[in-house]
């Protein structure tokens, strides 16, 4: 089986902090990331290569150079192969724009069963660009995927997505876009002789010219039916009271005095 | 739109380089360079003391005024109405009226043997139902769902179509943006038309420098906000140049409106062109989860608890709190992701978005990711350990101390509040 | 000079850290208390490469260096020095002399499996009445034709009991002192080899440390390791590249007392303000830090001399008998910092402090490398 996972790297949100002062992002020593759901993606492929040795998996990814990084990892995990789409034509691109580049990647790669991407990336949250290359390309797709098997046919795939109050049970035939949850594996660790295998690997890079995508109407800031039209951080809420008190019952018994006087409670 | 550093009146002061949330500013010698991974969200503009930084407008969109009326995707499961139904019926009135003209706001309703639903479409403020019934819509698929939309979006031309940013408006709104090449943002937590309107939000709740902004501007193109970097940066999105502007909307962020019993709207049944060859996903089984429906969304006091519990044990205590003030209980990630509760649970970024009139906050450290997922809850309460704890920048009331000393406190004087209250006004 | 970590080895740190802390820091303080060897981990650590880091993958080894060898160690004894040196002394005192010294079979039948952490590794050579002092080895080995026969005793044998292969010193001439020393290899299925008394140790209580008894053990002729009286030439070899993973062991034990006390500060509040803003805290703070960063340099120098096959003894002397007593100075401290909470098993400082001590004293007291030190400064 061919498979291909889409993967993001991404700046690790949960270590960004805001600088009081200025309300600016503190990005200086943010470590960029796999993003965990693509980890989750790129585990569930790695889980078919187990079970059957002769899948191939190829990770593709836009971004910038440093992306490389991130696919080194992707690697050293147990992917066979990783290509980057990388050129500056290709720079403030929106989730549209995005899977333009990304289905011209995956159409160069060429023929694929499945391709797993993650649900969303962490720093954008948006959720789209699995389901807009599925479109592109022409596939089925089935997000918030949480459970997946394959028939022996290695064409029938059931799977488990994921809703708010339960799941459902979903049958789907390959080639198909899946997306995946934290629900869905564990995502396992990069070997040792992977990472020295991996670094030895000299990663593709794909430019708008390679993948025949037209800078001025398919992707980059120009043709992106999204613009930000301005950007901003919320104002900081006014500082609360720091309740004190001798005791916990008094604590207790102030915070409620303050709840009451308020209409809250 | 691009945005272009000037070299004459480039310093090379680095302030710009300092600003940019997207490290797509890079020095050559003393000369700042917009890089690849510029998204054009100005805040080098802003940063430049100089004037060096401009962004280069282009020439507005074609005609888009084929396009016409607020369209909401009106989510039903099992015959039933998405609360986030309502409420983007809510907010498609709101905007509706003020594009003006006899603009109006449309519920599209998908499904099968769903008629009864367009009552109360109508009784929240809906003007028009667009119908769109059909044996294989009973159950949502996405190639079913995005194809009749689609149609119907093609022959009827809204300008704006609003979806609930749930597990199936996240799935449907990005492939119908694909299928018509339009421009969709997700997750919005706020949208304007009126630019008025975006100058009075800016104002109240934001830092936004608005003196670049013209209040009497007709133009009434979708702002559509949103949080990024886990709420900490805001941006605010447009689609110039291409219509329908979609987005999808946070369950819980906006009003529903207040329900008129009788109210009447314009009917138009949509006869779906649809195969079953066209779906190509088959539901062999659709099971809601026997664990405990958790509408935080829905909930009027929320008691979260995080890593400071120490232990999925300390959910116990923070259920009994919640069982007292009639509250639900809620979690953050890293307590989700400890293992400790299920992930139904989980407020934030990647969780669940509430605003509850009080949340408590219990042994929560307030990583922005979770902040982002409660900071508009009317009054927030935090109870940690740590003084220095970033629950407590937006805490309205902390409380420094052991959540085990204080909840049980609470928890025996809860009761005597009234008395308590009363006993201090004297 | 460079001073700059390979893209290789800053993923491996990235790789080992995310291991130590999902899998081994959860249970770091069970295991300690319970002096239970972490077996489950340390197979998981075998697929993942990480008990044969410094080998060619040709005998199945991970393909790194030395210096990844030591971040290994240092990124595992970083949230459990246990789990450390279990890794250190398989690696160094086992896995090492195999592929240095042994046949092309002993590497096919050892070596391969060492490195996949399909077999765990010991190494015995001190005796209860030959510690630093090797040349008075007691264990003897006699040549029985078809076969060695070894009787005597090991002490205080690192990952005793759990190993499935031991690298053994024993006497084949006593009359020719550490020239009559020999290698052997033994397998725990061995006849007449027996595991003795496990110790109830102060600090690294996850790891195991026993007696190996060797009575009329019958260990065959190809498993002689080296050649007959090569034994102390293998020992000191081997210790010597031990001291490097037992200095990183030392490492991680410091940077993971100061990383806990940097927090513990930040938010423990006295006299209304947080401990990292008192002046007199933040410079010991600074002196803890400084002495690890030399510390680690002193390491990495030594493990880069290693793989470049330079005399390298004396420098990891130096990287282990400082490692040591700065995990020693920095746990100290740490446990100080975090005043009567320091002292409980509530927080990890004391653990870490009961593990640095082994530091200054096992695979050479801290006395025995000032003495390789010294040697190297007078030979000239």
């Amino acid at each position: 089986m061919k498979i291909i996972v889409c993967a993001k790297q991404v700046p690790d949100t949960n270590e960004i902090k805001i600088n009081p002062k200025t309300g600016t992002l503190i990005r200086d020593g943010v470590p960029s990331i796999l993003n965990h759901d693509d980890a989750n993606a790129l585990e569930e492929a790695l889980k078919i290569k187990d079970m059957y040795p002769d899948t191939h998996i190829t990770v593709v990814t836009m971004g910038p150079p440093q992306a490389k990084d991130m696919l080194i990892e992707c690697l050293a995990m147990g992917a066979d192969e990783v290509v980057l789409a990388s050129d500056r034509a290709l720079g403030g691109s929106d989730t549209w724009a995005t899977s333009n580049a990304v289905s011209a990647a995956i159409q160069k790669i060429g023929e694929f069963d499945i391709i797993f991407a993650g649900r969303q990336a962490i720093d954008g949250d948006t959720a789209q660009v699995g389901p807009q290359i599925a479109e592109k390309l022409g596939l089925p797709q089935v997000t918030y995927v949480q459970e997946f098997k394959i028939a022996p046919d290695k064409k029938t795939i059931t799977v488990k997505r994921a809703l708010e109050d339960g799941y459902e049970v979903i049958e789907l035939k390959t080639p198909c876009m899946l997306t995946a949850i934290k629900e869905l594996n564990t995502p396992r660790y990069m070997t040792v002789s992977g990472i020295y295998n991996a670094c030895k690997v000299d990663i593709p890079t794909w430019g708008a010219k390679d993948l025949g995508v037209d800078p001025d109407k398919e992707v980059g800031l120009e043709a992106s039916p999204t613009n930000v039209f301005r950007s901003f951080t919320p104002a900081p809420k006014g500082k609360g009271t720091i309740i004190e008190g001798d005791g916990e019952k008094e604590l207790a018994q102030k915070l409620l005095i303050n709840l009451k006087s308020k209409h809250v409670i | 739109m691009a945005i272009q550093v000037i070299k004459e009146k480039c310093k090379g002061c680095r302030l710009c380089v300092k600003a940019c949330p997207f490290e797509a500013i890079d020095m050559d010698g003393k000369l700042a360079v917009i890089n690849e991974k510029c998204t054009a969200c100005n805040q080098c503009i802003a940063a430049c003391k100089f004037g060096a930084i401009i962004k280069t407008e282009e020439d507005g969109p074609v005609d888009l005024s084929a396009y016409k009326n607020v369209w909401v995707f009106a989510e039903q499961r099992d015959g039933k109405l998405m609360n986030v139904a309502l409420e983007l019926i809510g907010e498609g009135y709101r905007l509706s009226r003020e594009i003006g003209g006899d603009t109006k706001v449309c519920a599209v309703l998908i499904g099968d043997q769903i008629d009864h639903l367009t009552d109360e479409c109508y009784a929240y403020g809906a003007d028009k139902v667009y119908l769109i019934s059909h044996p294989l819509l009973k159950n949502y698929t996405t190639d079913g769902y995005t194809k009749v939309l689609v149609d119907a979006i093609r022959e009827y031309k809204p300008e704006i179509v609003l979806y609930g940013a749930t597990h199936i408006g996240r799935d449907l709104a990005p492939r119908a943006a694909a299928r018509m090449n339009a421009g969709l943002t997700a997750d919005c937590t706020r949208l304007d038309v009126k630019v008025s309107s975006y100058i009075e939000y800016a104002q109240k709740n934001t830092t936004l420098d608005t003196s670049t902004l013209d209040a009497n501007d007709p133009s009434t193109g979708l702002k559509q906000t949103r949080p990024a970097f886990g709420g900490n940066l805001m941006a605010t999105i447009i689609c110039p140049r291409t219509r329908p502007q979609m987005s999808t909307v946070r369950p819980g962020v906006m009003q529903k409106r207040e329900k008129v019993e009788g109210a009447r709207g314009e009917l138009i049944r949509v006869e779906p062109q649809l195969a079953e060859g066209d779906i190509r996903t088959k539901i062999l089984d659709i099971v809601k989860s026997a664990k405990e429906m958790v509408s935080l969304t829905d909930a009027k006091i929320i008691c979260s608890g995080g890593r400071g519990l120490g232990g999925p044990e300390g959910f116990a205590l923070i259920k009994e709190f919640a069982d007292k003030v009639g509250g639900v209980v809620g979690s953050s990630r890293a307590a989700v992701d400890a293992g400790w509760i299920d992930h139904s649970h989980q407020v934030g970024q990647t969780g669940t978005t509430v605003k509850p009139n009080i949340y408590f906050a219990c042994g929560i450290s307030g990583a922005i990711q979770h902040l982002a997922g409660m900071q508009t809850s009317d009054i927030i309460v935090a109870i940690n350990k740590d003084a220095d704890a970033p629950i407590f920048e937006v805490a309205d009331y902390g409380i420094v101390g052991d959540l085990y000393k204080v909840i049980p406190q609470i928890i025996a004087e809860w009761d005597n509040a009234e008395a308590l209250y009363d006993a201090s006004t004297k | 000079m460079n001073f700059q970590l390979t893209k290789e080895q800053e993923f491996v740190r990235k790789m080992v850290r995310e291991f130590a802390v999902n899998e081994v820091e959860p249970i770091a303080a069970d295991i300690d208390q319970n002096n239970e060897f972490p077996m489950e981990n340390v197979k998981k650590m075998g697929k993942l490469g990480m008990m044969g880091v410094p080998f060619p993958q040709e005998w199945d080894g991970a393909g790194g260096d030395h210096i990844a060898y030591a971040i290994t160690v240092e990124e595992l004894s970083r949230v459990c020095a246990s789990t450390g040196v279990i890794c250190s002394a398989h690696t160094s005192l086992c896995s090492w002399p195999i592929f240095t010294y042994g046949t092309e079979e002993q590497k096919e039948k050892y070596l391969r499996k060492l490195n996949k952490g399909e077999y765990i590794g010991a190494f015995g050579l001190t005796e209860p009445n030959a510690g630093t002092d090797s040349a008075g080895q007691q264990t003897r080995a006699e040549d029985k034709g078809d076969h060695w026969l070894l009787n005597g005793a090991k002490v205080f044998i690192t990952n005793g009991g759990q190993s499935d292969v031991y690298v053994v010193m024993a006497m084949t001439d006593k009359s020719k002192g550490n020239r009559g020393i020999s290698a052997f290899i033994v397998e725990k299925d061995f006849p007449g080899f027996s595991i003795g008394k496990k110790e109830d140790k102060m600090g690294i209580r996850a790891s195991s440390t026993t007696e190996l008894i060797f009575q009329d053990c019958i260990v065959p002729k190809e498993n002689l390791l080296g050649n007959v009286g090569d034994g102390f030439k293998v020992a000191m070899s081997t210790l010597d590249g031990g001291r490097i993973g037992i200095a990183s062991q030392a490492l991680g034990i410091a940077q993971g007392a100061l990383d806990v006390t940097v927090e513990y500060m930040k938010a423990r509040k006295q006299f209304g303000k947080s401990l990292s803003k008192f002046q007199a805290l933040q410079f010991e703070i600074a002196e803890m830090k400084t002495r690890i960063e030399a510390s680690r340099l002193l390491i990495y120098k030594a493990a880069d001399m290693k793989d470049k096959h330079l005399q390298y003894g004396p420098n990891a002397a130096m990287a282990k008998l400082y490692a040591a007593e700065t995990a020693m100075y920095v746990t100290t401290k740490a446990v100080q910092f975090h005043g009567g909470y320091g002292y409980t098993k509530d927080y990890p400082v004391e653990r870490m402090m009961r593990d640095a001590k082994i530091t200054e004293i096992y695979e050479g007291t801290s006395e025995v490398q000032k003495m390789v030190i010294a040697a190297d400064v007078f030979k000239k």
